[in-house]
């Protein structure tokens, strides 16, 4: 049914700006983030609260909770990952798992443990059926802005000096920075828009996937398996995996409900056996 | 290489004073360890049930029969074991005469040998699946059964134009049983299921379960979800434009908790439930424990709230009868067949199954002075757990 | 003068001598064990608490043997343990077989899941593997999920009743029994990983873990050493797990639960890894900080735990345990 497939498309795509974020870093920075579900929940919180308590137009909420998260990833990872950078892989998962619990506590005891509700403006709720597909307007609005995100995503990183920067730091920092390249700005900026671009997926998500505190850990898993099938050293690696997985997903518990959440794990333990490095990676690396 | 041996020997000190038994005489204290989820997803049920319960002794005082009651609330966790051995401590260190909460069904369940063991009355606040009272002839229950709550609703659609019901639960007990009891009563009063769907617990997208459902065209759609996830349902169930091609959103009281039934908006709205309590009843013991309780603790009482509140009541009236002896079988045999008036009508402890009597509500979400309720229009009265009906 | 080429390549006395003195066991720690099983029988009560102990510990250790001595992260350990636990506790209420027999099943089962896992473990990069261990242990969850009519599904197994130890020995409610019995376990099974680890195999793990590459030049199989002892630290979980199971009374889709993973890795990080009694001072020390931590701020221990990793992290487990490093200029605050 096209209808399943077009939910399949909008929930991948939705999982693609909440997972792009962590991929850059974990290419770039070669550090773990397991945190990267809280960045996604602070831009849902931030977003509710804008709307709901001071009553800031919700397309007008999207932006700002993009650059407050931002704000906030850059900020954390000038004190904090930075120092983390160097270590080994299980203080890395360790520092973002007591980060992650730092943020589900925090957000708990402010905001309280139960569901948000996110009150969408009339015109993005309701559906239309074209062609014999049924199309939910607010799926609709997902997907445009998620393509609109991987264009603008695309141009950055190839037409920009700082998109060329960015892919010489993560290809080898050492030369780059011996080139000149301010390794520590890159770092920083790549940071702090791949936690703004979760912030957004959190703001875009809170109504399709609900938003309470334990949502960074309900959720980590999924952005892990797209970062892990997607590889890292591509945008449209990731972007691929998650319409993959959105896909299958959402058609598996449709056409074999019983099988339900196998089917994420499955695929993820699938392609891991195959390419250890991530479907769609282009490089033999690590 | 001396700090791990003193390491050791100190966390044995401390465990061994810890473990001294407490100055207070037994005989002048009764005390009823009160094991609820503080924590974690549940924390709603915790909060509500101890807020009942204290509301109940600021009520009444905290002597009945000569003796003052003490209560010791201690943290679940959600976790089996350790409520196991919170239990196991409770009845060991504390000495306590009465077990009462047990938020979900496994922490009840892993408790009952102890209860069975120890001849210790256990208070069942919350938990709804039917067996658990079956574990132990020590368990007593005060919150309500699902297939009690489920009964309800399936009794009511077959005689209101619901033939054809589409069943969709959460993958895990309390689902199920909502499940399977719905189909039993529906069927029974000649309705017909065409399809049970089993949605996964930790699921992010309804998506394509609800377009099956649009494919089966049902006259209404049952469902059963843990308390957060209703709503997130309802507002993809209504953005898909289900509720208005004709199909009708039933189920349990959970899925429109009084605790956060109002914060769900308009999605909420119509949604007919069956449950043994709303904040919206109107009988004059509820009135007047909607008031007290907000005033106290500024949020609305829910179902899960008069389990805690209906489980001192017995406490209480099983000591009296009593006259005081704290013995665990004395107890136990004062608490069946207590009968009394209660903020969801009238209840009975049944002697029997040791299950609560209690009156099944149908209700309506309806906005009342600005608030969403769910406003009751129909009941079943006396409703005993079916389950327990052969 | 002249020596023979077998004389002259077999090590020197000198050398076999500190490879001795490398694994002998020393007069503490037999004294620690004499003093912690005597404890059994000693104290008046507090039994439940130690008993959850010496099951964690003995979590804490198997954890320690992948990850101190395989140098493999894994956030799905939890995975053996509530294998172990199912098998332990379905033996016991569909069998009634002997608590020693079951612990046995138990760690064959969860050591034949480790074997599998492990040929999926030696491929890929660190997030791959990370995201192999979480994954099976994922996976396991909901198996045991949908399988209600064999597990008990989200209500738990119920009915589990033990037979008496050795055929006499009742499990009591206060827990004497069923701490003496973890305690005895963890004891011969901490001992038998302290054999191990100081062994020559146990020398090649060292060699492996700091430098898979000058190890594999000097003959060592690599992927075959890994893959043992990740199967031996899957098999001491499954027994951990059947211990739990065997002394509750009770199994729960829980033992598979996330949070048994997380808690664990943090255990290992507060102890130490690599010297196996990191897993008994990190769960000490972390049981005592939990019960503190959630009787001050019950809901909020967890941000506490949160910060404290952190800390560790950020500022180095070195520096952490030195004060008098602290205000000393950093040296790049290793771990």
């Amino acid at each position: 049914m096209l209808t399943i497939l077009f939910d399949g498309v909008a929930y991948g795509m939705l999982l693609f700006v909440l997972a792009c974020g962590l991929a850059v870093t974990m290419g770039l920075m070669n550090f773990i983030n397991l945190a990267h579900g809280a960045f996604a929940m602070a831009g849902g919180y931030i977003t509710v609260i804008l709307t709901a308590r001071w009553g800031i137009p919700f397309l007008a909420a999207l932006p700002i909770a993009f650059v407050a998260t931002a704000l906030l990833g850059a900020v954390l990872e000038r004190t904090l990952y930075r120092r983390v950078y160097g270590q080994n892989e299980l203080n890395q998962v360790l520092f973002s798992i007591g980060l992650t619990l730092m943020a589900v506590a925090a957000v708990d005891y402010f905001m309280g443990a139960q569901q948000q509700f996110l009150l969408l403006p009339e015109w993005l709720t309701g559906r239309s059926t074209i062609a014999g597909v049924g199309i939910g307007h607010y799926r609709l609005f997902i997907i445009v802005i998620c393509v609109l995100l991987v264009i603008a995503l695309q141009l950055i990183l190839s037409r920009t000096r700082f998109g060329s920067r960015l892919r010489a730091s993560v290809d080898d920092p050492r030369a780059a920075s011996g080139l000149g390249i301010n390794i520590n700005l890159v770092f920083i900026s790549t940071f702090a828009v791949g936690s703004g671009l979760a912030g957004l997926g959190g703001a875009l998500g809170a109504d399709l996937l609900g938003l309470d505190p334990t949502f960074p850990l309900k959720f980590m898993i999924y952005f892990l398996v797209v970062v892990a099938v997607g590889g890292t050293s591509t945008i449209t690696g990731p972007l691929l995996a998650a319409l993959l997985l959105g896909i299958f997903d959402v058609a598996g518990k449709y056409y074999i409900p019983t099988i339900g959440a196998f089917i994420i794990y499955a695929v993820m333990i699938v392609s891991l056996m195959w390419k250890p490095d991530g479907l769609f990676s282009n490089v033999g690396k690590k | 290489m001396t700090t791990r041996r003193t390491l050791i020997k100190s966390a044995g000190a401390l465990v061994l004073a810890a473990s001294f038994p407490l100055i207070a005489s037994a005989q002048e204290v009764v005390k009823v360890g009160l094991i609820l989820p503080m924590t974690g997803p549940f924390a709603s049920t915790g909060r509500q049930i101890e807020a009942a319960a204290k509301l109940y002794m600021a009520q009444h005082g905290n002597t009945v029969a000569g003796k003052r009651v003490e209560l010791i609330v201690k943290d679940d966790t959600n976790v089996a074991d350790m409520t196991k051995r919170l239990a196991q401590e409770l009845i060991v260190n504390d000495k306590v005469n009465i077990l009462a909460g047990f938020g979900l069904t496994p922490l009840a369940l892993a408790t009952a040998p102890l209860a069975t063991q120890a001849k210790v009355p256990m208070v069942v606040m919350a938990a709804g699946t039917a067996m658990i009272t079956e574990q132990s002839p020590f368990i007593v229950r005060t919150s309500f059964t699902l297939p009690q709550n489920t009964l309800g609703i399936a009794k009511w659609a077959p005689n209101n134009g619901i033939k054809k019901a589409v069943t969709l639960v959460s993958d895990f007990g309390p689902g199920i049983d909502a499940q399977n009891a719905f189909k039993k009563y529906f069927t029974e009063g000649g309705g017909e299921v065409v399809q049970e769907i089993r949605v996964p617990v930790r699921n992010p997208d309804f998506a394509p379960f609800l377009q099956r459902v649009s494919n089966l065209k049902p006259d209404a759609v049952f469902v059963f979800v843990p308390s957060g996830v209703g709503s997130i349902f309802m507002k993809q169930f209504s953005e898909r434009g289900l509720d208005k091609s004709g199909i009708k959103l039933i189920g349990t009281g959970d899925v429109t908790d009084d605790d956060i039934l109002n914060d769900m908006g308009a999605a909420a709205k119509g949604v007919i439930t069956s449950m043994n309590y709303s904040a919206a009843l109107d009988n004059p013991a509820n009135k007047a424990y909607v008031e007290a309780f907000t005033k106290a603790n500024n949020m609305r009482p829910n179902f899960m709230s008069v389990g805690g509140y209906d489980g001192m009541a017995l406490i209480y009236k099983a000591l009296e009868k009593t006259k005081g002896d704290v013995s665990g079988p004395a107890l136990l045999e004062a608490m069946k067949g207590q009968s009394w008036e209660s903020p969801r009508g009238p209840v009975t402890i049944d002697p029997d199954t040791r299950e609560i009597i209690q009156n099944v509500y149908i209700t309506e979400v309806k906005e009342v002075n600005g608030a969403l309720y769910n406003v009751p229009f129909d009941k079943i009265e006396a409703v005993k757990d079916p389950a327990k009906i052969k | 003068m002249t020596k023979s080429i077998a004389e002259a390549l077999s090590p020197s006395a000198a050398l076999q001598a500190s490879g001795r003195d490398w694994g002998r066991i020393r007069w503490f720690e037999l004294a620690f064990w004499v003093v912690a099983i005597g404890a059994a029988f000693v104290l008046p009560s507090g039994f439940l608490l130690l008993n959850e102990l010496a099951i964690l510990i003995l979590f804490a250790v198997s954890l320690d043997l992948v990850l101190g001595y395989a140098g493999i992260v894994s956030l799905g350990h939890a995975a053996f343990f509530g294998l172990g636990a199912y098998c332990a506790a379905l033996l016991a209420k569909h069998f009634g077989i002997d608590p020693i027999l079951g612990l046995l099943a138990s760690a064959s089962l969860a050591a034949l899941l480790g074997l599998l896992s492990s040929v999926l473990l030696v491929r890929g990069h660190d997030l791959t593997r990370l995201m192999v261990t979480m994954g099976v242990a994922l996976l396991l969850y909901e198996v045991a999920n949908k399988m209600h009519w064999l597990t008990g599904g989200a209500d738990g197994l119920t009915g589990v009743t033990m037979e008496p130890l050795f055929g006499s020995i009742e499990f009591d409610i206060f827990g004497r029994t069923a701490y003496t019995y973890s305690i005895c376990v963890l004891a011969i099974l901490f001992l038998l990983a302290r054999i191990l680890v100081r062994s020559p195999f146990g020398m090649s793990l060292h060699v492996v873990r700091q430098n898979p590459l000058r190890a594999a030049a000097l003959g060592i199989h690599v992927n075959r050493r890994r893959a043992t002892i990740y199967t031996i630290g899957a098999a001491y979980a499954g027994v951990a797990g059947a211990l739990l199971a065997q002394t509750t009374g009770f199994a729960s889709l829980d033992v598979l639960d996330f949070h048994r993973s997380a808690d664990v890795l943090l255990i290992l990080v507060i102890g130490g890894t690599g010297y196996l009694y990191g897993g008994i001072i990190g769960a000490v020390v972390f049981k005592l900080m939990q019960d503190w931590l959630a009787s001050m701020t019950p809901q909020y221990w967890q941000f506490w735990i949160g910060l404290l990793l952190v800390v560790i992290v950020v500022v180095g487990h070195q520096k952490l345990i030195r004060p008098w490093t602290w205000f000393r200029k950093n040296q790049g605050g290793a771990a």
